[in-house]
């Protein structure tokens, strides 16, 4: 009798309440968008197993001895993972379009005026300053800048922003396109652009080295991020080290995606996820990505009234650092206006200047706030 | 003879015309590859297809002549 006692001491039935039931739903939810449907799963899943395992009584969350916690105080904590996959996302981009056209850095700018409007939302709804800063840079649609913000400023809201900055990347073309059709009009959404020039080979090299530059000494503390992605990027556009530039964007990337994705869903355990705050982040996660939309749809009116040559506003909507996701968006949009309208390397101009404004809007929220 | 030329650059992932073809403008003529995306180019004039430049998998850049029409 003892022996069947202490045995079932040992294990951990006891320790399990109705939360944790709740959050092994929501994981079932999430592997289950992943595996049938196909959203995001190569965050998804790691994520959703990471959420199981954490609402499973174990020490694995432990700080100093559980093995997630080793992989998030490690990864996340010491925010060494998000800038490891910016050095991966430089190595994927081509900053080609913002070098033939740079008045696209400018919409890649504006967009981020959604994180500053729901900053002050977050603010009014009682989340402390850290925390709406966090909530703030979902608007950008950057799953690792979110994580990296999160880290350095609140890092209980880590995974519940991550996983709303995740699932706005992935609902680009549901909450885009209402935004853009009503802050256009059809005759503006059929604007033709005219040709991008060639851009050198030259220009590309000098590039990344020339932001990095600019950016750091303007924003210090986004210095870990874009330093990583300027030399992701030097290492593809010099094409010397075309080795170090593939492992960047498949071998490491894939390596750090699983460390990430399964020890965020391990911040997510039922006592944090299961509170009111968590829908107040969503609802705000939704205002700040359609608002990041908005202002640099705004911001491409405004150029207009000034350039010769008018852009497509709808290229405003690009802003926003979801790559290419948005510029997909706005290519498909322009279409049903005018099917030979081929907005798509337009648009990529502002999507990968959205990149760098998100990180340069999350280094300016640390170094004010830290 | 008029030419038509791809309005962006990508890899041809299907031809959907055939030399003698007549074609009217605003058909599909070929989908091209960009971003990981499909996107189908529209024909910008309209004839009977004398020659096509491009191949299969070929990559191609933003100007390049697609067709010829007689």
């Amino acid at each position: 009798m003892d022996f069947l006692l202490s045995m079932w001491q040992s294990m951990s039935f006891d320790n399990l309440y109705w939360g944790h039931i709740v959050m092994w739903l929501i994981a079932f939810l999430f592997m289950y968008l992943a595996i049938a449907k196909g959203y995001e799963p190569l965050l998804l899943l790691p994520i959703a197993f990471g959420m199981l395992l954490t609402n499973l009584p174990s020490d694995i969350m432990q700080p100093g001895q559980g093995l997630l916690w080793r992989f998030y105080h490690y990864g996340e904590e010491w925010a060494v993972i998000p800038p490891l996959i910016f050095l991966g996302i430089g190595a994927m981009t081509d900053f080609g379009p913002v070098i033939a056209n740079p008045k696209t850095l400018i919409l890649g700018a504006g967009a981020q005026g959604g994180v500053y409007v729901t900053f002050f939302g977050a603010l009014l709804l009682d989340f402390n300053i850290r925390q709406a800063a966090v909530i703030g840079i979902i608007g950008g649609a950057d799953g690792p800048t979110t994580i990296f913000l999160a880290s350095k400023l609140a890092p209980e809201m880590m995974g519940i922003c991550a996983v709303a900055a995740y699932s706005y990347m992935a609902l680009v073309p549901v909450i885009q396109p209402p935004v853009m059709r009503l802050l256009t009009t059809e005759s503006q959404r059929k604007i033709r652009m005219k040709s991008l020039r060639k851009v050198s080979k030259l220009e590309k090299i000098f590039f990344p080295i020339i932001t990095v530059i600019i950016i750091t000494l303007v924003v210090p503390d986004a210095a870990a991020l874009m330093g990583m992605f300027c030399l992701g990027n030097l290492m593809r556009e010099s094409g010397v080290v075309e080795r170090l530039s593939q492992t960047a964007q498949n071998e490491l990337m894939n390596i750090v995606t699983i460390f990430l994705g399964i020890s965020v869903g391990a911040t997510m355990p039922a006592e944090l996820f299961l509170t009111p705050a968590v829908i107040g982040v969503f609802i705000l996660g939704t205002v700040a990505f359609a608002g990041a939309t908005a202002c640099g749809l705004g911001l491409a009116h405004l150029m207009n009234l000034f350039l010769k040559e008018k852009i497509n506003p709808l290229i405003g909507a690009a802003g926003v650092s979801a790559v290419p996701m948005a510029a997909r968006v706005c290519h498909k949009v322009g279409q049903e206006a005018d099917k030979r309208n081929y907005l798509l390397m337009h648009a990529m101009g502002p999507n990968v200047a959205g990149v760098i404004g998100t990180a340069v809007a999350a280094g300016m929220f640390i170094s004010v706030l830290k | 003879m008029a030419t038509i030329e791809s309005p962006m650059a990508g890899k041809v992932l299907e031809i959907n015309v055939n030399v003698g073809d007549t074609i009217a403008e605003d058909d599909e003529i070929i989908v091209l590859e960009a971003m990981k995306m499909e996107n189908p180019i529209f024909a910008t004039d309209g004839g009977v297809v004398k020659e096509i430049k491009v191949k299969d998998g070929q990559q191609i850049a933003e100007g390049e002549v697609i067709l010829v029409l007689e």
